[in-house]
């Protein structure tokens, strides 16, 4: 594969903890790879499955979905049942045979912005390696 | 939609510094629906606004992207510019350039790209955004203040002093906090009790408060305006109304206990009254001590020489419902925990104190009459050593803040054990002193030089008993020599933590805490007085650690912004709710079974939204099997717009 190839993430962030989290990071001038591309959304729990499918349908290397703490729910208990529903996606995109690594969830709250700035770095650094995603793009 | 203009913010450098702004406006100038694209310098200002409104009129825009900082800043500022040039303010949408883009990366050129594909999410966003109007909902004209120390106390008069009516919660026995413990206060060694106790009685006495004592906030439900909160009263067995506080039953009360009021370092009865200018001014029988553990029914003594009759062993506890319109965390501090502080024998020695233990043994009111004496053997200690920052700024293995206050109370605890004791010596271990505050540094000169404090920069390596003197050992950082005080009491200045029980109200409450389980505010700079939770507010060291003014100072200001919602005759919620696609809905209920807010019901085999309960979550979108429930301005199908527009180009 290419050297310079550069994978392409979409990161549905929360609004109240990790796209703030995320926010934090900026503020605090923190630096991670420009590879993701964050969609904010109100709640972890918002975030269909189809939204997942549809990522990687269009040709997204990697999806992450990111959520307040459990516990933390601004909504009180969405990022539950984000929790459990992505689990589900999770395995099946693992049996449909795409990479695991390609799908992450995480926690961030507001006031985490070393821990999203480390998630991205991470996230990048373990997809480069893949290369880009065609198991599910319509068109690779 | 097929008319937007799209405003890129150059935010001075912010932006401009790090994203091809001109770039941006090129390529989103490109998009179909785009029919007016600019960037200027800053689009907060007044001519940037200008410029939106101006763009909206003349080229009769439907939708507006202004590509910016956080929504979280200006979302509002730029929906109002769309308002007032006659755009629908939820056809305005904001692209995070700023805090998701160009601070937090360096290549411009893929920082370009990144900000013009956020911006053009946004844009499908708005494309399909609809018109919406605020829904309005009626204001509960009262507010609950939880915690009735000085934050809590100033908050509550403060309302009720504009004419509101204010449940005050506190779940000891008397209002007063922490700052009712202690002796003086710093810089102006104002007697604590004389300036709290007539703000504890105003309280108490004022016919807008209902003041409520040795009960707890169990359950909140609701939303801001019109919150519902259960309150538990715990019963006391004394009616306050008959008490006449002649100290008879505490005579005869065979239990004893530690005084919590003196930090352990008197005892109390099981009956009792905190300190004698307690509000109320009433006695309480603490029932998880008596009867005590090994006899089962209280022996009754107490009731025997109760003149008044005030005693009532039948007093149950009480659920009081109540429905408030705003709510006030004033839930404050307690010392870091003393069994985490083995290095320094805390909780070991006798005379290794905490400060507020040192507090009561200066206050006129506490143990030893205000005397200074060791706890062990109640002699006077001629040498004193205080140990700064014990359990702050110490990430391995403690706290990782500062706790703000620990050097201006030390600074005057010296003082006044000088006072107290004039051929006594002072030492101070400190790792640097923040005396930031008015009149703050200059009391802290006053203490090296009027009472001949002795400030030894450096950490105490290890605190041990040996012939009746406490040795400490550290070092002088600045000499680089290593010290030896044989000294014959310690006074440790304990970190500040959240109180006991704060965050267990918070999860009640639902709001978030910092990562030292302080309560979170919604913005660090501009919104410090507000929680992440619409309609509830924080006050004092339940936010972060401060002192007595600051604390009033965020007091006052909690209450301002909760008065500003009481006044409102109607109050407007988010209309980005949740919407029924009726023909695609089969009513199988799963969307009713998560939501979290009780907002959806069936009804005749269809959903129903109720829109003022609903918060727009969309955990039903999420659920729905049939996409038959959307969020409005944020369906499965603008999203699905927007992953294209993240993942094209």
């Amino acid at each position: 594969m290419a050297e310079d190839y550069e994978p392409r993430i979409v990161a549905f962030l929360c609004k109240w903890c990790s796209s703030a989290g995320s926010d934090l990071a900026g503020v605090s001038r923190m630096e991670y790879p420009p590879n993701v591309v964050p969609i904010q959304v109100m709640c972890s729990g918002s975030v269909s499955p189809l939204y997942i499918f549809s990522a990687f349908n269009k040709g997204a290397d990697g999806v992450l979905v990111s959520g307040c703490h459990p516990g933390d729910c601004h909504y009180i208990k969405g990022n539950y049942y984000a929790r459990r529903r992505l689990n589900l996606v999770k395995k099946l995109l693992e049996y449909v045979g795409l990479e695991t690594q390609r799908f992450q969830m995480s926690w961030v709250s507001a006031a985490e912005g070393t821990k999203f700035t480390q998630i991205i770095k991470d996230f990048v650094k373990e997809l480069k390696p893949l290369g880009p995603q065609t198991k599910l793009r319509r068109n690779p | 939609m097929k008319r937007t203009g799209v405003f890129i913010c150059h935010c001075g450098i912010n932006i401009a510094g790090t994203v091809d702004v001109k770039k941006v406006a090129e390529e989103l100038a490109k998009h179909p629906s785009v029919v007016h694209a600019e960037d200027y310098v800053y689009m907060c200002s007044d001519p940037g606004q200008n410029l939106i409104e101006q763009a909206i009129r003349e080229k009769k825009l439907d939708g507006v992207v202004v590509a910016c900082c956080s929504p979280n800043l200006h979302e509002t500022t730029f929906r109002n510019a769309a308002k007032r040039a006659g755009l629908n303010s939820f056809r305005c949408e904001i692209a995070n350039i700023r805090e998701q883009c160009s601070w937090v990366h360096k290549d411009k050129p893929k920082a370009t790209q990144k900000a013009t594909k956020i911006a053009r999410s946004a844009v499908e966003k708005v494309r399909q955004n609809e018109s919406l109007d605020a829904l309005s909902v009626p204001v509960t004209r009262r507010a609950l203040v939880v915690g009735g120390g000085i934050s809590g106390l100033q908050a509550a008069l403060d309302i009720a002093n504009t004419g509101f009516e204010v449940i005050l919660v506190e779940r000891n026995p008397s209002v007063g906090g922490h700052m009712i413990q202690l002796s003086e206060t710093f810089p102006t060694l104002d007697c604590s009790q004389c300036i709290l106790t007539p703000k504890m009685v105003e309280v108490s006495k004022h016919p807008k408060i209902k003041l409520m004592t040795y009960s707890e906030v169990q359950d909140v439900s609701g939303y801001v305006g019109n919150f519902k909160v259960k309150i538990l009263k715990k019963p006391t067995y004394v009616d306050p109304a008959k008490c006449t506080l002649c100290d008879e039953c505490t005579k005869v009360c065979p239990i004893v206990v530690p005084n919590e009021f003196d930090l352990g370092l008197t005892g109390r009865r099981a009956i009792y009254i905190p300190f004698p200018q307690a509000i109320p001014a009433s006695y309480t029988l603490d029932d998880k001590n008596c009867p005590d553990p090994f006899t089962t029914i209280a022996c009754g003594k107490c009731a025997d020489v109760c003149n008044p009759k005030a005693i009532d062993f039948d007093q149950k506890p009480e659920i009081i419902e109540a429905e408030v319109g705003v709510i006030i965390v004033a839930t404050g501090y307690d010392l870091y925990d003393k069994e985490n502080m083995a290095e320094y024998g805390f909780g070991k020695y006798a005379d290794v104190l905490d400060g507020l233990q040192f507090e009561r043994l200066c206050s006129a009111s506490g143990p030893t009459m205000g005397q200074i004496l060791r706890p062990s053997d109640h002699k006077e200690p001629k040498e004193v050593v205080f140990i700064q920052c014990s359990g702050s700024r110490d990430p391995e293995n403690h706290c990782a803040y500062c706790s703000k206050i620990c050097c201006m109370y030390t600074a005057k605890h010296a003082m006044l054990y000088k006072h107290h004791v004039h051929d006594g010596q002072a030492y101070i271990f400190y790792i640097d002193i923040r005396s930031g505050g008015k009149g703050y540094e200059e009391f802290v000169q006053r203490a090296v030089e009027e009472d001949g404090v002795v400030y030894l920069r450096g950490k105490v390596s290890k605190v041990f008993e040996e012939k009746g003197k406490i040795m400490v050992w550290g070092v002088d950082t600045l000499t680089g020599r290593s010290i030896e005080i044989a000294a014959d009491m310690v006074v440790l200045a304990q970190a500040m933590r959240p109180s006991t029980g704060a965050q267990e109200l918070a999860k009640k409450l639902k709001l978030a805490l910092d990562k030292d389980g302080f309560l979170a505010e919604a913005h660090p700079k501009l919104r410090p007085v507000e929680s992440v939770t619409a309609g509830m507010f924080l006050a004092g060291a339940a936010q972060a650690p401060k002192d007595i003014p600051e604390a009033v100072a965020q007091a006052s200001g909690a209450a301002a912004k909760a008065v500003a919602i009481l006044s409102q005759d109607r109050l407007f919620h988010s209309p980005t709710v949740a919407k029924v696609i009726s023909n695609l809905c089969t009513g199988c209920g799963m969307c009713v079974a998560v939501c979290p807010y009780d907002a959806l019901t069936l009804k005749d085999g269809k959903v129903e939204v109720n829109e003022v309960l609903c918060e727009g979550c969309g955990t039903c979108t999420a659920t729905c099997l049939r996409s038959a429930i959307q969020v409005k301005n944020l369906t499965q199908q603008q999203v699905a717009e927007m992953i294209n527009a993240c993942l094209g180009g």
